[in-house]
């Protein structure tokens, strides 16, 4: 597995650059990972990799965008406009997730 | 930012304008044959690709407001249903086959129909239905699920999708 650093400190990666360790995560990598892909995170975004995270430490997988939907109580539409075009990548990458798995 | 400098950052093609564009004609109406549609269409808004379906012939009945929460699986004719051909047109195959279908998708965490329109919808595509199924059927736009963007006729899909990808279902 490759390492990077991420605002300063080394994080393994996959070879496309998502974080592969749940626990080298911080909100501060996150804010890291928002600002490389040029996402401005807002407290919406929050409340969304916030969920992402409880979710994937639960059920040991990243949610999909439907999951983020019906159990994280943010709608498809707003996924859309936070993460723009590929919001099921973005959300997982700024979580520092593997992306999801699922097709639905 | 420094940071990022040494960081190993995937692509998420936000630089380029692809102008992708997918376009799936939807020409079934059983409960099986709803969900390839559906499946890719949902796929391909998440990669950022624009999508847009076109509901024809039986594929009308997905649209159709009295028929989408009652749409069927038939192991008749189907092979791949592995239920032996003699037994598959016996009476109540039809009904315990769509009611296996539905318990295997919901296991799997699948929306049912209604609701999978209702999200890919959300997620941008735009949905059509055929004019001339909607005249066969005698069925008008109050017919239909709501989120339907319009009954439009098969040279104006065409025209609309022009150096879409296409997909025939």
């Amino acid at each position: 597995m490759p390492t990077t650093t991420i605002n300063g400190h080394d994080v393994t990666v996959d070879d496309e650059g998502f974080m592969t360790v749940y626990d080298e995560w911080d909100e501060d990598t996150g804010k890291a990972l928002a600002e490389a892909i040029g996402v401005d995170m807002t407290d919406e975004h929050w409340q969304v990799i916030r969920f992402l995270r409880n979710d994937f430490k639960d059920q040991g997988a990243t949610p999909t965008i439907r999951r983020v939907s019906t159990a994280g109580g943010v709608d498809t539409k707003k996924l859309f406009q936070l993460f723009p075009k590929k919001p099921a990548k973005k959300m997982a990458y700024i979580a520092g997730l593997p992306k999801p798995a699922g097709c639905v | 930012m420094t940071a990022t400098q040494d960081m190993l950052v995937p692509s998420f093609d936000d630089e380029v304008e692809t102008g992708r564009k997918l376009a799936i004609i939807i020409s079934k109406g059983s409960l099986d044959m709803a969900y390839p549609g559906l499946i890719l269409g949902n796929a391909a808004l998440g990669e950022g690709v624009e999508v847009e379906l076109f509901f024809t012939f039986w594929g009308f009945d997905i649209i159709t407001k009295g028929r989408m929460e009652h749409l069927k699986f038939s192991p008749v004719g189907n092979p791949a249903a592995h239920i032996p051909a003699a037994l598959a047109p016996i009476p109540g195959m039809t009904s315990m086959a769509t009611h296996m279908m539905h318990k295997s998708l919901e296991e799997l965490e699948i929306p049912e129909v209604p609701e999978f329109l209702e999200l890919i919808k959300a997620s941008g595509a735009r949905i059509w239905a055929c004019r001339l199924s909607a005249d066969m059927n005698h069925l008008s736009a109050d017919d239909l699920w709501d989120g339907v963007d319009g009954i439009i006729n098969a040279s104006d899909f065409i025209e609309m999708t022009d150096g879409a990808q296409l997909l025939f279902i």
